[in-house]
């Protein structure tokens, strides 16, 4: 196979333009100045800052909630779904339905909540914003799931059905273990999408209850401390762990297997 | 057939729950009666502020002292706040924090809860003044927290003169070019053109409005940016020269950086206190109010964020070196009420809205 | 053919075993869902666009056409185009930038595969805002790409490259060009290498062998890939908001103000109905841009 050298050059580009920022922003969190404009020597005093932050451990526990909540609801509506679409493939529309909230913008979305709690008078606080991502996370977990089905074989449902099993024994022992994977990626990312997602949170947030991306978009809006770098950071280094150890335990997996 | 069917369910409920909420609740009902000898350490607070506009032990100090627990939430701007307010249901908030014309409007909904004075003995700390505010006059319905007017933030190195009017900002010099920032929201975005044609700066005249957004079209070519919350920074860096900028917000600690009202006058702007007519807590929402008016309490913010305070008590204690460095908190009340009072415009609002789309919209 | 029988039987015993209740469970939930948090709301922003605006927000149930005739304007028109113009750049950027970068990711080592894709997706997993605001202290006039370009002798003076559309463009290709880069990725991995190589040894140029082989296979990967960078792109509004210094709007700002500021949600719907319209065309392009291409599959 012959080189694409042509291709190199953007290669190149790419992880540049991604990663000077990234360098940017690691740096300036050690920066000792108060501005992110000049350096006045290295210092973590910005951690200590950040860890005493009463508004970003609230807003970082709001965030945890709803997306621990809305990924459960949105994994077992989302795998329902994708297993019975897969079983009715009939109903397109419904398909298409079904992988809607995940093209649709996020701001379209945004406001058509807004206007349904307004027009039944919910009380706007987590709760509204767990079940706003439960919809969009619903999707993406159907999604995920209904590849992993169309890739599965159905006959081992078959046989547990020949053999005797009722409905709810197959699909608890024979449907869910063959889709796990499928469904703990899903959820996944439902998970990292929840936590990320300020939009649909912007617009369906109580004022009382704001999850980490408002409380950051308000830091952000009245010009930078360095302690949002400090944040930034941290949650790179979690990021990064996580991607680590995961990929070591599949390649552990992989090796006892 | 299911298509169709399924459509039909969704047109037919969304009319109906569009129904359902047109019957807003509204009017100014009775006010609720207040037991001025209510157990305060039975109820709880909930405020909405903007980030760091009040002292970080407040909570902890008001509990101490009354046994009600307070929760605070932040709203980065009048809008957002409203908008929560007024979206649906209960919000869960006690007592807000907000712009004076903005609790004119929310009053005007019938969300806020009179202001019972008896339950607030120290507004008498309050300067004669701060009951005559065009947007509540007699605080009826809000209790006004900072004030202070808009003016001309400037580099006095990098200007090489003194700015005294708003077309030193709307028309700048050549060597100033692109070195200008003009506040963002709506109402401070008008002020500078309306005040420099002469006009209101709660004017709805729709011929007035056409030629302010004539001016600002213009004056956007020369901007650098519209800022409402970095200017400061960008003052001290050099990015920028000359800022429209809040009285508070001017870093005049520094030397090189001045503070000016310019000659064709300004406005008087109020955040105010405001108690949420949903409140199950508001005799202690009152107790908190008067707490607030204590003059080591509310001195505190023209101590840390520099704004003037309409309390009497708290502006005599505000230290004479703070004061040299920051001459605009030694502005008197009677000079801040020549500012005009900014008060809601009721159904112009779209019209300002519309003309702040079409300045940002202009290549 | 001796499949068909087997499959016939097995499908019809598994249908009657099948209880009836079996749709209602499993799609009966989801369906309920979607219907009450995405199908009601989507219906309510579209009946919003024929009433009035209340004073203080909210509906007054008088039906106007008034909403239609005020986004007709030049002026929301202009900002629709920009949005568009905006997106649509930012697009081809990712496109020209993706398509390269993910070639070579395709072909690397198998072992160097899955650290390369990581690292794009990296970025992502700190916050949005703060992704942003990176930008904000690279591109100001004392920030690092000036005084880089400026101790480097390039430019004497600064530039101003915040608040600019080159600033919104970058920092939307800064936040969507790993979802160009991943559908990319998968398209082109799939792609039988072989296929290039007998190009090539019939005589074909490499830029002839990429325009009528590699390209067309992978067409469908670059589909999505421009749908996914382009729908996130033109509702967007913070982005405009921290690098465009409020001197460029997009269409997701008019939407947002309309809804949070101006109290104003009849108008509000139906600049959001513009952004819808804007989509449902691109789908439709996307599609006929699909069937063309397999159906030029079916020929060959």
């Amino acid at each position: 196979m012959r080189r694409a050298r042509w291709a190199y050059g953007p290669f190149w580009l790419t992880y540049l333009f991604l990663y000077t920022p990234i360098v940017v922003l690691v740096a300036m969190s050690f920066n000792a100045a108060d501005t992110p404009y000049s350096w006045g020597g290295f210092s973590t005093s910005w951690y200590g800052e950040l860890s005493g932050d009463e508004a970003i451990r609230e807003g970082l526990v709001n965030t945890l909630v709803v997306a621990a909540g809305s990924t459960a609801l949105a994994t077992v509506l989302g795998t329902l779904l994708a297993v019975g679409l897969a079983r009715y493939p009939r109903l397109r529309v419904l398909a298409v339905l079904a992988t809607l909230p995940a093209i649709l913008p996020d701001l379209i979305l945004a406001i058509g909540l807004l206007a349904f709690y307004s027009a039944v008078r919910a009380t706007l606080g987590l709760h509204s914003v767990l079940l706003a991502h439960t919809v969009f996370g619903m999707a993406f977990v159907a999604t995920v799931v209904r590849t992993r089905l169309s890739h599965s074989d159905t006959s081992l449902e078959e046989a547990s059905r020949d053999l005797g099993a009722g409905p709810v024994t197959t699909f608890v022992r024979i449907t869910l273990p063959t889709l796990a994977p499928g469904i703990v990626a899903g959820a996944l990312l439902a998970f990292t999408l929840s936590i990320d997602e300020f939009v649909i949170a912007f617009f369906t947030a109580g004022p009382k209850d704001p999850t980490l991306p408002i409380v950051i978009y308000s830091m952000v809006r009245f010009g930078v401390t360095p302690e949002i770098n400090a944040l930034a950071t941290v949650l790179l280094a979690v990021s990064f762990t996580v991607v680590i150890l995961a990929q070591r335990l599949t390649r552990l997996t992989d090796s006892l297997r | 057939m299911l298509r169709i069917s399924t459509a039909t369910i969704v047109a037919a409920l969304a009319l109906t729950l569009a129904a359902c909420g047109g019957s807003a609740s509204g009017g100014a009902a009775a006010p609720d009666r207040l037991d001025p000898s209510a157990d305060l350490a039975e109820q709880s607070l909930t405020i909405s502020n903007w980030d760091k506009y009040m002292p970080a032990d407040l909570p902890a100090k008001f509990k101490a002292k009354t046994g009600a627990p307070v929760t605070v939430t932040k709203h980065v701007t009048n809008e957002e706040i409203v908008a929560k307010l007024t979206a649906g249901g209960d919000s869960g908030i006690d007592v807000a924090f907000v712009s004076g014309q903005f609790a004119q409007a929310l009053n005007e909904q019938g969300l806020l809860e009179p202001i019972h004075a008896d339950l607030i003995p120290n507004l008498g700390n309050l300067y004669p003044e701060a009951t005559r505010l065009a947007y509540d006059k007699g605080n009826t319905f809000s209790v006004p927290y900072t004030w202070g007017t808009t003016g001309l933030c400037y580099r006095s190195d990098l200007t090489g003169y003194t700015p005294d009017s708003w077309n030193d900002l709307l028309k700048p010099r050549p060597e100033l070019k692109k070195k200008i920032t003009m506040l963002a929201t709506e109402r401070w975005l008008m002020l500078p053109a309306q005040k420099s044609l002469g006009f209101s700066a709660n004017t709805r005249d729709k011929g007035q409005m056409d030629q302010v957004k004539s001016v600002l079209v213009k004056a956007k070519e020369n901007l650098l940016a519209f800022d409402d919350a970095t200017f400061g920074d960008r003052l001290k860096s050099g990015e920028a020269a000359l800022a429209e900028a809040w009285d508070g917000w001017c870093p005049t600690d520094r030397k090189d950086i001045k503070f000016a009202v310019p000659k064709e006058g300004s406005d008087l702007w109020v955040d105010t206190m405001v108690i949420l007519k949903s409140s199950k807590n508001k005799e202690a929402a009152h107790a908190l109010i008067n707490y607030i008016l204590e003059p080591e309490v509310h001195g505190w913010a023209a101590a840390n964020i520099l704004y003037k305070v309409p309390n009497k008590l708290a502006m005599e204690k505000v230290d004479p070196a703070l004061v040299k460095s920051h001459p605009h908190l030694a502005m008197p009340p009677g000079d801040l009420l020549k500012g005009e009072g900014l008060v809601d415009l009721g159904e112009a609002a779209p019209t300002y809205t519309q003309i702040a789309t079409e300045v940002a919209a202009k290549k | 053919m001796t499949a068909v029988p087997k499959d016939a039987r097995t499908r019809a015993a598994g249908r009657a075993r099948r209880p009836r209740a079996e749709p209602l469970v499993l799609l009966g939930p989801g369906l309920l869902y979607l219907l009450a948090f995405l199908l009601v709301p989507l219906a309510l922003v579209l009946s919003y666009t024929i009433f009035k605006r209340g004073r203080f927000g909210g509906i007054v149930h008088e039906a106007t056409g008034d909403n239609f005739t005020r986004a007709a304007d030049p002026l929301y028109l202009d900002v629709l185009l920009t949005s568009v113009k905006l997106a649509t750049m930012t697009t081809l950027l990712a496109l020209a930038i993706g398509y390269p970068t993910a070639y070579v990711i395709a072909r690397l080592p198998a072992r160097w595969k899955t650290p390369a894709l990581v690292a794009v997706v990296l970025p992502f997993w700190t916050n949005f805002l703060i992704r942003t605001y990176a930008w904000i202290v690279l591109l100001n006039s004392e920030g690092l790409v000036n005084s880089a370009l400026t101790d480097l002798g390039v430019i004497d003076r600064p530039l101003g490259l915040l608040y600019t559309d080159g600033a919104i463009v970058t920092g939307l290709l800064y936040a969507y060009l790993p979802l160009m880069i991943l559908p990319l990725y998968s398209a082109i991995e799939r792609l039988d290498p072989q296929l290039a190589e007998a190009s090539a040894n019939l005589g074909a140029g490499p830029a002839r062998t990429f325009l009528s082989v590699t390209l067309p296979l992978t067409l469908p990967g670059v589909l999505t890939g421009c749908v996914f960078v382009f729908v996130p792109s033109l509702g967007n509004f913070v982005i405009p908001e921290l690098l465009g210094g409020g001197r460029t709007i997009m269409v997701g700002n008019l939407v947002r103000d309309q809804f949070l500021k101006a109290r104003d949600w009849p108008f509000g719907s139906v600049l959001a109905l513009s952004i819808v319209a804007v989509l449902i065309a691109l789908l439709t392009v996307q599609a006929w841009a699909a069937r063309r291409f397999s159906g030029e599959g079916d020929h060959a």
